[in-house]
């Protein structure tokens, strides 16, 4: 989460390889190889270990299993219950963010420190308090709970309330990667295009737009990772009903509670996949993204 | 078009940018706002263009009330002190923008598009760079894009907002020539806004002097130079030395010193300024009864021709700063005076300029 909270525009100025040409700046051969040394046992304790010992553990009663324990069909629900959530939470934060940053960035109004605040609440809030409070607003004695009730809506313990929870813990993305580059680039071009005689909607696919595409597909990259991911909000308001309310997450703990670990590990290895192919996405989106900014910054 | 400006007034919280100005401008001519930062000139320009609404009075633009017009509909060029090119489009796709986005009904052919952007790249000799972004031009090539730009969609003015503010000082002086030559041979009616008055004096065809959301005159830059109208012109426009004083007969008493005048409408007593130009000022040797301002030789710089001398006032301090005097000297004057630094003389004007003095009023 703290990689997300660091926005897109920060991480492209840092360059190190001027310092390393540099004699008055260069560390001894020593330092380096301990500090190269600590860091890459961190990395291959801590990260590289447990995702082989993922696949490992997954493969380990072997092909047939693995494709049995992904087809089954508590697994394949749990699958398309994520792609949902994910589905749903994705675009609809990708308009609040884009709307968010939108209004950040361009109008001047009472309570704009306040609002940017309150955007990274679902970052510093704990996800299982995030979950509570759904359950709180919803559940049977909750306070919408009787009206609910009456009406015979189910959102807690049902697949609303999934949804609900996946958008607010995956609400910040998209809208963090956007105010900081949208502010840094001002109005003018905007006023460019309409004194030009574009209309409104012109100027936002024209010129809006490709100037924050990247960080905007950066943000939804995160977003999604996140809300496929997403364990403890969902978990609180799920009720885990095997076949309806279990996302691949909660999957994964089910079975593994059942002492079912070469499928628990399956699923999750599904969810690493996920990871790595986000991690795919993300690289080259900094990648392109640190180009065009190299074309913008060339003289 | 013609422009008319009638009772702007515009605030920004308390902030008054534009109090109730008026202004007329005909069609076809090269106009300079000019005045310090913070003087509402850019203010002014976007209200014209429609970027910023008045909070009272109306524009006129070819006799007909653009008030309530949107900016789309104004036909105003604009262009942007920092240029706003669309960076993730070529130079070619920034200047055919305006005709990309027209209404499918008004919209060129692609044909006729291409043939038009690349006129205008012409026009501003950057046909060459027409695949580059924005980001691989020099700031004055930018300037000259953002230009072809603002023109393809033959804008009935153009305004252009400090248009050579973020350039150097040679490509400047280059830029300025080159847009009055565009200039004379468009003949659209064109503002641009400024601060540098060399620039406005060099360019414009006339020139609007603005002071804290007012104008302080109107009128061609050899008017505004050789007749300011108020005290600010005076000590806004070129070099000048100010001399603070009160009327005392057909003299201005500065300190203990006298300065002649040919003023007859002022009262005894009245704190006036009194302004004179480097080149209307000299300096005679210092002597006990003789009249003239009282002040020392800081520093003699000679180039050329003409040499100019710094001098430093005798007077008492204002400010927490002496006053500083700048003469220009021909050659064979300074000569004839034998200048040394430190050396106390007495400065005369040969034609001086009085106002009422505000500041101690």
């Amino acid at each position: 989460m703290a990689g997300a909270a660091a926005s897109l525009a920060g991480r492209l100025s840092v360059s190190t390889t001027h310092f390393e040409d540099r004699l008055a700046t260069r560390d001894s051969s020593l330092v380096k190889a301990l500090i190269l040394g600590i860091s890459l046992t961190f990395f291959a304790l801590f990260i590289v270990l447990p995702l082989i010992l993922v696949f490992v553990e997954a493969f380990r009663k072997g092909w047939e299993t693995y494709i049995a324990s992904l087809t089954d069909p508590d697994a394949i629900s749990a699958i398309k219950l994520t792609l949902l959530a994910a589905a749903i939470a994705v675009p609809l934060n990708l308009i609040f963010g884009i709307s968010a940053a939108w209004a950040i960035a361009r109008f001047e109004f009472r309570g704009k420190q306040f609002l940017i605040t309150l955007i990274d609440l679902p970052f510093s809030v704990s996800p299982v308090v995030a979950g509570l409070i759904y359950v709180l607003l919803f559940g049977a004695h909750g306070w919408f709970g009787s009206w609910l009730q009456a009406n015979d809506i189910k959102i807690i313990f049902a697949v609303p309330g999934i949804v609900l929870a996946t958008i607010f813990v995956t609400f910040p993305f998209v809208a963090r990667e956007l105010i900081p580059l949208m502010q840094s680039q001002g109005r003018e071009e905007e006023e460019a295009a309409i004194i030009l005689g574009a209309s409104g909607l012109q100027t936002f696919w024209r010129v809006t737009l490709p100037n924050v595409k990247w960080a905007l597909l950066y943000g939804v990259i995160l977003c999604n990772a996140r809300a496929m991911g997403e364990f403890g909000a969902v978990s609180v308001v799920s009720g885990h009903i095997r076949g309806e309310t279990n996302t691949m997450p909660l999957h994964v703990e089910i079975l593994y509670n059942e002492y079912q670990f070469a499928a628990a590990f399956a699923v999750a290895s599904l969810l690493a996949l996920l990871a790595l192919v986000t991690l795919i996405l993300k690289t080259y989106v900094e990648w392109q993204a640190e180009r065009n900014a190299a074309v913008e910054n060339d003289q | 078009m013609s422009i008319d400006i009638d009772h702007i007034t515009k605030s920004f919280g308390t902030f008054r940018a534009l109090d109730d100005v008026s202004l007329n401008l005909p069609r076809g001519e090269l106009v300079a706002l000019l005045g310090p930062s913070g003087c509402g000139k850019t203010t002014l320009l976007r209200i014209i263009a429609g970027l910023e609404i008045a909070d009272s009075g109306r524009i006129l633009l070819d006799g007909q009330d653009a008030t309530e017009k949107h900016v789309r509909e104004r036909q105003v060029g604009f262009v942007f002190q920092h240029y706003a090119l669309f960076r993730h489009m070529s130079v070619f796709e920034n200047v055919a923008f305006g005709l990309r986005v027209k209404p499918r009904k008004e919209r060129p052919a692609e044909a006729d598009i291409r043939r038009r952007v690349n006129e205008l790249l012409d026009l501003v000799q950057l046909g060459w760079l027409k695949d580059r972004f924005p980001s691989q031009l020099s700031g004055g090539q930018r300037q000259r894009i953002a230009l072809a730009r603002a023109l393809a969609v033959e804008p009935q003015v153009l305004l252009l907002d400090e248009p050579f503010g973020a350039l150097d000082a040679k490509v400047r002086k280059e830029l300025r020539r080159w847009l009055r030559r565009l200039h004379d041979e468009l003949h659209i009616s064109s503002i641009f806004v400024t601060h540098d008055q060399e620039e406005a004096l060099e360019v414009a065809d006339r020139i609007v002097l603005m002071h804290k959301g007012r104008i302080e005159q109107i009128g061609s830059p050899q008017q505004i130079y050789e007749e300011p109208a108020t005290s600010f012109a005076y000590s806004f426009i070129g070099n000048v030395n100010a001399f603070r004083g009160k009327v005392e007969g057909s003299f201005v008493r500065v300190g203990s010193d006298l300065l002649a005048h040919a003023r007859t409408d002022l009262a005894e007593g009245e704190p006036v300024v009194a302004y004179a130009r480097p080149h209307d000022t000299e300096i005679v040797p210092d002597a006990p009864e003789a009249s003239g301002v009282a002040a020392r030789v800081n520093r003699v710089l000679s180039n050329g021709g003409i040499s100019r001398v710094e001098l430093i006032a005798n007077g008492p301090e204002r400010g927490g700063a002496k006053d500083y005097f700048e003469v220009e000297v021909g050659s064979d004057d300074l000569a004839r005076l034998g200048l040394a630094n430190g050396q106390r003389v007495r400065l005369r004007s040969r034609r001086l300029s009085l106002f009422r003095d505000q500041a101690s009023g």
